[in-house]
């Protein structure tokens, strides 16, 4: 029986992560290449231009994925933050390291398509209302936990405190649920909200496929960035020993 | 609670003796507030609209030259391995040393933004309302800042890697500061919400800041 708890537990071991991940990394591949595919055929092909955007609406389709996904990461970065304060789960700091970039991507990604976006449609690339304002504040924090992380050369420590930089910031994500309901340019909830969901069919299940898509393409990327990053930590441990030995070696002929 | 109130005791001569670091943010501060009308141009309606911005903000730059050297120096000298290992918990200890901040930084600070205020042109019934959100939202500034030192202690290029850290945390202070001062200004309702945010955003700080900001200093300092 697989629970969380002996899932996580058995992941811990990097060699098994490793093993584990490399028998899914194509199958995630795949499912996000066709998921993405139906979904863009489906939002180009499928689906209705709106009566009053026309098709600019399709750029929704990207951003909208991109704009669930850049908060999906912010609370896995602060989950691996958690496991690693909480339970020191070896891989905890692998995740959260690997996840930071592509969270800010995801999140430059949303504010770059909805900037597009709204030029057509509000007349302006930008303006400072709570949604906006609140994802801006996100990618900064994103970049804050980048630069944090490359400012200390310990490891250990570097880890340790990006965790708590972290956990700190997670405060944002209700404010960027929650800001759009306030006075806000931008348009109020229509999926995620207590109801059912305000937007039509024909435009809803491009949007979910799209969203799923983006969502697994994620998860390969992740798992793609902590095996690199378990192969980089390997590697420099190597490197270490190899150094040590050699200073041993270079030392013999003095005794 | 006396050796709290001993840590604060210290801090407070130390900063008042050093002197330097005070000086060098009411230097910053003057200097960015007179720096803005130069770039503006002379027109004196168009500097009085902005200026609780410009005090503000400038008054967030000018804290944060200052907060990168909240742990710096007893960090350096050991002092900080003693504070961490005493009978003060580390988070009393963080808490002392960020309402010493406030009373040496953020209070000078705020008795001089009513003087810059007159180079600004701020309308002569802002001045109260001005001064009322910084003393209601600078602890806020205070503690979180804390937190981005405690970050950054061991950090040579730290001064900017702090700003970059802090901006995000300062951001509703700021925000729930303007629109004080503007629901007062124009008279609008929603003063009391704003300024009750202003409040509650740094007494959570003042809860939650000394726990992180300690979090962070055991990892450096082991």
């Amino acid at each position: 029986m697989l629970t969380m708890q002996s899932l996580t537990q058995r992941l811990a071991n990097p060699s098994n992560f490793m093993a584990l991940s490399a028998r899914l990394l194509p199958w995630c591949w795949g499912l996000a290449a066709a998921l993405i595919g139906i979904g863009l055929y489906l939002a180009f092909f499928g689906s209705p231009p709106d009566y009053q955007q026309g098709q600019t609406v399709k750029i929704m389709y990207i951003h909208v994925p991109a704009a669930w996904l850049s908060m999906l990461v912010y609370a896995l970065i602060a989950l691996s933050s958690f496991g690693l304060l909480v339970f020191r789960h070896p891989l905890a700091d692998v995740s959260a390291k690997a996840a930071a970039p592509l969270g800010a991507t995801f999140t430059f990604l949303a504010l770059a398509t909805g900037s597009l976006w709204g030029k057509p449609m509000w007349g302006t690339f930008w303006v400072w209302d709570p949604r906006l304002t609140s994802v801006l504040i996100l990618f900064f924090l994103y970049l804050g936990l980048i630069a944090l992380r490359s400012s200390i050369e310990d490891e250990a420590l570097a880890a340790k405190l990006t965790a708590v930089l972290s956990l700190v910031g997670i405060a944002i994500l209700p404010v960027i649920k929650f800001s759009v309901e306030w006075n806000s340019l931008h348009q109020p909830a229509s999926v995620t909200r207590l109801g059912a969901p305000t937007i039509h069919a024909s435009l809803l299940w491009p949007l979910l496929i799209m969203a799923l898509g983006m969502t697994v393409l994620f998860v390969a990327l992740q798992l793609k960035a902590m095996r690199n990053e378990i192969l980089r930590r390997r590697l420099k441990a190597l490197r270490r020993i190899a150094a040590a030995s050699a200073a041993d070696l270079s030392q013999q002929p003095a005794e | 609670m006396s050796a709290f109130w001993e840590l604060v005791r210290r801090d407070v001569l130390i900063a008042w003796k050093e002197g330097g670091t005070l000086g060098v943010a009411l230097g910053f501060y003057l200097v960015v507030v007179v720096l803005l009308p130069l770039a503006l141009g002379p027109d004196l309606n168009l500097i009085a609209r902005i200026a609780p911005a410009v005090l503000w903000v400038a008054f967030l730059l000018s804290a944060l030259l200052s907060l990168g050297r909240l742990f710096e120096a007893d960090f350096e000298d050991g002092s900080l391995d003693i504070l961490a290992t005493g009978t003060l918990p580390l988070e009393a200890v963080v808490a002392g040393k960020a309402f010493a901040h406030w009373l040496t930084t953020a209070l000078p600070l705020i008795a001089l933004a009513p003087v810059l205020g007159l180079l600004l042109n701020l309308r002569p019934d802002a001045y109260g309302v001005l001064v009322a959100t910084m003393l209601a939202g600078t602890p806020a500034v205070s503690f979180l800042g804390a937190i981005g030192a405690a970050l950054t202690v061991r950090t040579r290029r730290g001064g900017l890697l702090i700003g970059l850290l802090l901006l995000p945390l300062f951001v509703p202070t700021l925000m729930f500061g303007i629109e004080a001062i503007g629901a007062a200004l124009s008279e609008a309702d929603s003063f009391a919400a704003s300024f009750l945010l202003l409040t509650a955003v740094s007494l959570a700080a003042m809860v939650l800041a000394p726990p992180a900001a300690a979090g962070a200093l055991r990892f450096q300092l082991q």
